[in-house]
């Protein structure tokens, strides 16, 4: 067995699967420790507040990486944080703020969205802001003017009467347009908006924040909802492992005990295990876990007990039985009934361990296997609700029409994870069978 | 049998029968005899007589298809039939009685190491700890001449000699009174069979346990038995005291089988007996070996007791009239 063992690092496929399985555990673990369990469900479940830095629909930062490319990133200037605001008295105690947030744009697409934020301090008097946008090229815009109530939120891209005003295209896309050009082409250089405000009460404050969307984001890019979709594959790394390996060890661990068990005690015993199993071999298993998630659960945990459930009774208990009826008769489980060895300890140290070769490149292989059963049922929509996982990722860019409207790297990072995870467990699988099936032994 | 003497083992009228699709094998068909303390009690006969099937019968080691098994076996005047599954493998197996068994080389677990392997009936039986388990252990396997460094091997490291070696320290490691030894040397090499005896003689000097061999090969019983039993067909032919029985057998079966030995001095040939033993499936009335007997009459188509016909000398066999002093006994 451990000569076996000793074997692994000689096959390349191994040590390839070995070094993909590595990959993933490290990325499950850096999922874990970066992000804790409950900032993790925190951030997946989101809302405004939480992403609203972020880009819809952002592409990966490393699509830049390719030729030709130069998608805008986001770009944020802040009042408080490094923008210019200059104070100034006006007549009648009513004192003047002038904020000027100014960026460079040196990217070859238009931005996605535009946001500016207020926050207002004031007491009965809001405070009146005119906007204008100055160009590289030295053109000044008026963005029109209003008043702001505490925290507020202009969302320029969004502002119709505005696009009607720059002559029908959308904001984000008019006001960094060259001028000069036919098509719509980013004029690159130094922008401004500048925020004139009126300030009407003695201690009025106003500070403003310009978010300009970039269209990539991140590693992994954003989803609908501007989360980072990194976070779900970080977490959905250590969500599906956890499930592909407690699924896998819980049921063929439990099915090997359960079919040396009933070769031990044979008669009845062995009857009711191999009519169960039959029956259980029909059942269509699922149907059977889309009916638990649509009408009792979606919890993983008892999605993961069903799996297990549903896995203990399963063909390989008819392999190992006709290991075991074979093992059974071996001179030294006669011996060890001789000098008195308990039913108990006859199955799990004189019968179990002999089927361990057997179980392990299966076992092995039997992990993706149910990844993909968690990756499948969370397409389906049946997946825990407050998780992050592979599969619910692959279901919201399902249900958003991600490759319909081209967000392809959507699908690709969980896509990409799951194959790489079978592909791993398969080549140290098909390794293992090739060491411990003796006849496909290499010499 | 004297009333009153200290007896180990008691077995009486002990009965095994299989079934099959044929019948009912008598594998085992109303044995009785006795072992006392510090004694080795050699069960000779040829093969298929049912010597293993006495071992499983003693030690309760049944198969699935048992048609008959009926009788009685005392250990220390202890009744063991009418334990319980559960007390029986507690307080008879190992601690009472323990197995060399038949394929012994095959008796150990691939799986675990050879010195886990000895320590198992301590474990299982006394509740040691492991170092005390580990210690008593080694003591047994340097009782049987196996090196110490051999606990940390597998079963498969070990050559077959060795492998019998470790299963001869399993059977003392536990103290047990009885220890049956379903032939020990089969299976191995000359070579290896004369130090295997060895190892067996200097183990029966150091250690007051008894021995039930069961054997087909005289010359193993004759150095190591004190006591002789010869089994045709699943019955006792003739139970008598070694110093007896070897320069005199009595039974026209146990003369046959002392003939069919190889001598080294003297010019007879080994002769071998015509015919075959008979199916146990509905065995005839009469006594068994008749077919085969050279000596047989009219008489033999009776089923003839087992007599005393010299103080411990019994046999079954019409030929001797039972001496006036001893009853008949009963099987």
């Amino acid at each position: 067995m451990m000569n076996s063992w000793r074997e692994v690092p000689r096959y390349t496929s191994a040590l390839v699967g070995l070094a993909i399985i590595a990959a993933l555990v490290g990325l499950a673990l850096y999922g874990i420790i970066a992000i804790p369990y409950g900032e993790a469900e925190r951030l997946w479940r989101g809302g405004e507040g939480v992403w609203i830095d972020n880009p819809r629909n952002a592409q990966p930062g490393w699509v830049n990486l390719f030729p030709g490319r130069n998608l805008p990133e986001t770009i944020i200037v802040d009042s408080r944080e490094g923008a210019t605001k200059r104070s100034g008295r006006g007549s009648d105690s009513v004192n003047t703020v002038q904020i000027s947030l100014d960026f460079d744009y040196p990217y070859d697409d238009f931005p996605s969205e535009l946001n500016l934020f207020f926050d207002a301090r004031s007491r009965e008097r809001p405070p009146h802001a005119s906007l204008f946008w100055l160009t590289p090229d030295g053109r000044m815009l008026s963005l029109g003017e209003q008043n702001v109530e505490s925290s507020e939120r202009y969302s320029i891209s969004l502002d119709r009467r505005l696009a009607r005003q720059l002559g029908g295209q959308s904001p984000e896309v008019a006001l960094f347009a060259d001028p000069a050009r036919e098509s719509p082409q980013p004029l690159q250089g130094r922008y401004q908006l500048l925020v004139e405000a009126l300030l009407f009460e003695a201690g009025t404050d106003l500070d403003a924040r310009l978010v300009v969307y970039g269209k990539v984001h991140g590693l992994a890019g954003t989803d609908h909802l501007r989360r980072d979709i990194t976070v779900a594959l970080l977490w959905g790394a250590a969500v599906a492992l956890a499930f592909g390996l407690l699924a896998a060890v819980g049921s063929s661990v439990t099915t090997l005990i359960i079919a040396a068990m009933g070769v031990w005690y044979g008669r009845w015993a062995d009857a009711s295990i191999q009519r169960i199993t039959e029956l259980n071999l029909i059942l269509p298993a699922l149907p059977i876990l889309i009916l638990v998630g649509t009408l009792y659960t979606r919890s993983i945990w008892v999605i993961l007990g069903i799996v297990i459930l549903l896995g203990v009774f399963s063909a390989s208990i008819k392999v190992y039985r006709a290991i075991f009826l074979q093992v059974k008769e071996s001179p030294y489980i006669e011996a060890s009934q001789a000098y008195g060895a308990s039913n108990r300890r006859i199955i799990l140290f004189y019968m179990v361990p002999r089927v361990i070769p057997v179980l392990v490149p299966g076992f092995v292989t039997l992990i993706p296997s149910f990844v993909f059963l968690e990756a499948s049922l969370a397409i389906l929509g049946l997946s825990d609700p407050v998780l992050p996982t592979w599969g619910k990722v692959l279901n919201d860019a399902q249900q958003n029409g991600a490759l319909y409207k081209g967000y392809y790297y959507w699908v690709l990072g969980p896509a990409m994870l799951l194959m790489l995870t079978g592909l791993g467990f398969a080549l140290v699988g098909f390794t293992l069978d090739r060491i411990f099936n003796p006849r496909l032994r290499e010499l | 049998m004297k009333a009153g003497a200290p007896l180990l083992l008691q077995v009486q009228d002990l009965r095994l029968y299989f079934r099959t699709t044929r019948g009912a094998v008598q594998a085992v068909d109303g044995l009785s005899f006795a072992l006392g303390h510090r004694q080795a009690l050699a069960v000779l006969g040829e093969s298929g007589c049912g010597k293993s099937s006495l071992a499983r019968a003693i030690l309760r080691l049944l198969p699935r298809n048992v048609h008959t098994y009926t009788g009685q076996v005392f250990l220390n005047g202890a009744e063991l039939m009418s334990l319980n599954e559960d007390r029986f493998r507690r307080e008879v197996r190992w601690s009472g009685i323990s197995l060399v068994a038949q394929a012994a080389m095959n008796s150990l677990n691939p799986v675990i190491k050879v010195g886990e392997q000895v320590m198992e009936p301590l474990v299982t039986h006394r509740r040691l700890n492991r170092e005390e388990a580990r210690q008593r252990a080694s003591k047994a396997l340097q009782l049987v001449g196996v090196p110490v460094d051999f606990l940390d091997r597998y079963a498969f490291e070990l050559s077959g000699g060795m492998r019998q070696r470790v299963v001869i320290a399993m059977a003392l490691v536990a103290d047990p009174p009885l220890i049956i030894m379903d032939e020990p040397t089969s299976a191995l090499d000359v070579l290896t069979q004369a130090n295997i005896m060895n190892v067996l003689k200097g183990i029966k000097k150091e250690v007051g346990s008894s021995f039930l061999l069961i054997t087909h090969d005289v010359a193993t019983s004759s150095e190591l038995a004190d006591r002789i039993a010869v089994m045709y067909a699943g019955q006792l032919v003739e139970l008598g005291d070694a110093a007896g029985f070897f320069p005199g057998p009595l039974h026209p079966y146990s003369k046959k089988l002392m003939t069919s030995v190889p001598r080294l001095r003297g010019g007879s040939r080994p002769e071998f007996i015509p015919g075959q033993p008979p199916s146990l499936i509905n065995p005839s009335a009469g006594c068994r070996f008749a077919p085969r007997c050279s000596f047989r009459f009219n008489r033999c188509q009776e089923d003839p007791p087992l007599v005393e016909v010299e103080p411990g000398q019994w046999v079954k066999c019409w030929l001797y009239p039972a001496n006036s002093n001893a009853g008949s006994h009963a099987g």
